[in-house]
């Protein structure tokens, strides 16, 4: 049997949060991860509990909680690493809740919107494509496969601190991803939009959010590469 | 951009080339200092100040307190932009331990150059 414990809050009707315990048998459930776990508990036991969920396959990203302290996706944590242990399952950290495991992410999307993640090219349209060699192209390995999941800002302090001027390591990580890319000409607005003392400066590259990237990303060293490109501008 | 106007530098970028080069500063004026501490006897002041008259001791000293004043404004200025949400008491603590920070240069400038 696992025992996992559930942070429960509807705004409308609790007057505080409070955590639930909950009893699963993971042979009665159709599946082997987290989700599918806590699909058997919605589906069972309460049909009030919250979470938000997808394609089930680390691919989405909606899934993201934090598991036992650490933020992760449900749908790629497996019940046999969290077996013999009380589970522990709370909403992303520095996040309003909307209810249960469900958080509001408009001022994470805000910040995405703002480090402008696409293609800006001021030169003629190419008959058929932007061309790059092997080696551009191997300059966005790292940063491309970012899912938005925000388990790595919503693991970060700075964030939590100043999440309306910080962009966080997940905004961060798709800035670079379009300054290194070498069909984008803008790199250099996009620079000074970041070189302020917060923007991407509040990072004090503690690397919460490498810790806990399920894609397994480093925000932290694609915040880096931002600095070393502003080095290489200013200096 | 997010405009700033306590920071020491005019930008992230520039606070955060401060802060790196004044520790680099730092540490190496610190492992000098262990080295004379091994090479002076202990308790030798006439060692010391023999040390300190030298116009490069004194301005390694003077540029290594430089290097403290610079990070140690970048460094609360961060703590204070963190911790403390209050913008009026932010203002006050930053200008009061700005002005001490201030002071403690204009005494090591007076240690350092005034005998």
């Amino acid at each position: 049997m696992l025992n996992i414990s559930i942070y429960r809050y509807d705004p409308h009707v609790d007057s505080k949060p409070y955590m639930r315990d909950y009893q699963v048998d993971p042979d009665k459930c159709e599946g082997v991860m987290l989700l599918d776990a806590l699909a058997c508990i919605k589906n069972t036991q309460d049909a009030t509990l919250s979470y938000r969920r997808s394609c089930g396959e680390g691919v989405c990203g909606s899934d993201g909680m934090n598991i036992n302290g650490k933020n992760g996706l449900a749908c790629v944590t497996p019940l046999k690493d969290l077996a013999g242990k009380k589970i522990i399952l709370r909403p992303l950290p520095g996040m309003p809740i909307v209810r249960d495991l469900v958080v509001d992410l408009t001022n994470f999307f805000k910040q995405y919107k703002r480090v402008k993640p696409f293609l800006k090219n001021s030169g003629a349209v190419p008959a058929r494509e932007h061309l790059q060699s092997p080696a551009e192209r191997e300059k966005l390995d790292g940063l491309y496969e970012c899912i938005l999941c925000a388990c790595c800002s919503s693991a970060c302090p700075s964030f939590w601190w100043n999440p309306d001027k910080f962009v966080g390591p997940a905004a961060a990580l798709q800035a670079a991803r379009f300054i290194q890319d070498s069909r984008d000409d803008d790199t250099a607005n996009r620079l000074e939009e970041l070189e302020d003392a917060y923007s991407i400066y509040r990072c004090r590259s503690i690397l919460n959010c490498a810790d806990v990237c399920p894609k397994g990303l480093n925000p932290g060293e694609a915040i880096s590469s931002i600095r070393r490109n502003m080095l290489d501008d200013g200096v | 951009m997010v405009g700033v106007a306590t920071a020491l530098g005019k930008n992230g970028l520039q606070d955060w080339l401060i802060q790196r080069v004044s520790a680099v500063i730092m540490a190496l004026y610190t492992v000098t200092l262990v080295a004379c501490w091994f090479v002076i006897k202990d308790g030798d002041i006439q060692g010391w100040k023999t040390l300190f008259s030298t116009i490069y001791m004194r301005t390694f000293t003077l540029l290594a307190l430089l290097a403290l004043v610079a990070h140690a404004w970048i460094g609360f200025w961060t703590v204070s932009t963190d911790y403390i949400k209050d913008m009026w008491m932010r203002l006050t603590a930053q200008v009061i331990i700005y002005i001490v920070i201030f002071l403690y240069l204009v005494w090591g400038i007076q240690i350092l150059w005034g005998w």
